[in-house]
């Protein structure tokens, strides 16, 4: 068992840091969360209505970020976004679509993910918050990992505004991360 | 919904376009395994001539498991099949999808290529057109009953040889009425009935297997 006895309530314009050590089971709460993982007892609500029976309804209004970058290699960094988008139900415009990423410095063109470091795929990967403004429910699992300070400076610019707009944002990390919100609260795991 | 499944689709295709290697290996297992048997069990027309429809199917059958390892495999290692169950269109739509870019892209080829492998065989021209049929009506009922199959041993060790003894079962009706459709036509008869019951395991499985496999792929990635 990773953890028990847990019971937490996330409102727009707060943000949440899940913190704990390797193995606490950080990954999972998200998962858990997002609706992927059934926990064995205990269950997750949205708006009041258990999220299980919300299904399609509830994933609209959520972005999950996991560990993997969730990027095709063999796509570009355009074509990942356009078809990512299009899968979460966001409309995008192509303009929006290339200002992400410019704001993200991936390289234009016709350059396939797999060719990309490590970084650059996180960050191919964050492009979508970008676009995902009016998606109320961020839950990001180490959106920091393996991103330079530049790209780090933008994410939490990006999830302090997504506080500030009303939304809410959870998040596992291990590194120092320093957004200004409003409302900061912290569950401990382990 | 329909947005998304198009975008699946496209998706698919465009990863194949990228990766042309992985379809033309299904593509020319099916041609060679064909290709073997006339050289095993030698050059005598009539033999030949009853033989194909047969051979031609089981080859249809194995170089269409080939290719079902990978049709959930990959999206689950880089984390877009986590996206897509997450995604804004139901689960059964996106399998539903899937499957039909896995057969446009491993099965659509093999009914374009099977006239072809019949003319080694010197089966009679007339019958060309009940093969193809069978095998435009059979091929998608396999990769249907195969991507269920997929997705409940993705991730498993050993997961290839398990999806094999899973799934070829299965496939023993579509075999035989596949194979026995050209066999009634070879001899003479009509080969309707056997392409009407091929034509409604297609509806059958068409209604029935997506919603199998959006619960597999999420027991899977729980």
């Amino acid at each position: 068992m990773l953890f028990r006895g847990l019971s937490f309530t996330l409102s727009g314009g707060e943000l949440l840091r899940v913190a704990g050590a390797n193995g606490s089971g950080k990954t999972s709460l998200l998962r858990i969360l997002c609706g992927l993982i059934t926990p064995d007892a205990g269950e997750v609500r949205w708006h009041g209505a258990p999220i299980h029976g919300l299904r399609e309804e509830y994933a609209r209004q959520i972005v999950y970020l996991g560990h993997a970058p969730a990027v095709k290699g063999d796509l570009t960094a355009a074509e990942n976004l356009s078809i990512a988008c299009t899968l979460a139900g966001l409309t995008a415009s192509p303009e929006a679509a290339r200002e992400a990423l410019a704001r993200f410095d991936l390289p234009a063109g016709e350059i396939p993910v797999r060719r990309l470091s490590q970084g650059q795929r996180r960050r191919a990967a964050l492009a979508r918050l970008m676009l995902a403004g009016t998606v109320p429910l961020w839950l990001l699992d180490e959106p920091f990992a393996a991103l330079d300070r530049s790209a780090a400076r933008l994410t939490e610019a990006l999830i302090a505004s997504h506080v500030a707009g009303g939304g809410a944002v959870a998040y596992t990390t291990h590194q120092e991360a320093n957004i200004r919100a409003g409302m900061l609260r912290v569950v401990e795991l382990g | 919904m329909i947005a998304a499944a198009r975008c699946i689709v496209a998706r698919d295709l465009l990863l194949a376009l990228r990766r042309r290697s992985d379809v033309a290996t299904a593509l020319l297992f099916f041609v060679i395994v064909a290709s073997l048997f006339p050289l095993g069990v030698g050059a005598e027309p009539n033999l030949l001539r009853s033989i194909a429809p047969g051979v031609i199917w089981v080859a249809a059958l194995l170089s269409s498991m080939l290719s079902l390892g990978r049709l959930f495999a990959a999206d689950h290692a880089d984390g877009t099949l986590e996206q897509m169950l997450l995604g804004a269109a139901p689960v059964g739509v996106v399998a539903a999808a899937k499957v039909l870019a896995h057969w446009l892209v491993s099965g659509l080829p093999l009914v374009a290529i099977a006239p072809l492998i019949a003319l080694q065989y010197d089966l009679p021209a007339p019958l060309y057109g009940t093969l193809v049929l069978s095998l435009l009506l059979g091929t998608p009922v396999l990769s249907l009953i195969g991507a269920v199959g997929a997705a409940l041993t993705l991730g498993l060790r050993g997961g290839g040889v398990l999806l094999a003894l899973l799934v070829l079962p299965l496939y023993v009706p579509v075999l035989i009425f596949g194979a026995g459709s050209v066999d009634m036509a070879a001899a003479g008869l009509s080969a309707s009935g056997q392409l009407q019951l091929l034509a409604a395991l297609l509806v059958v499985s068409a209604a029935f297997a997506p919603w199998a496999i959006a619960a597999a792929l999420r027991i899977s990635t729980e």
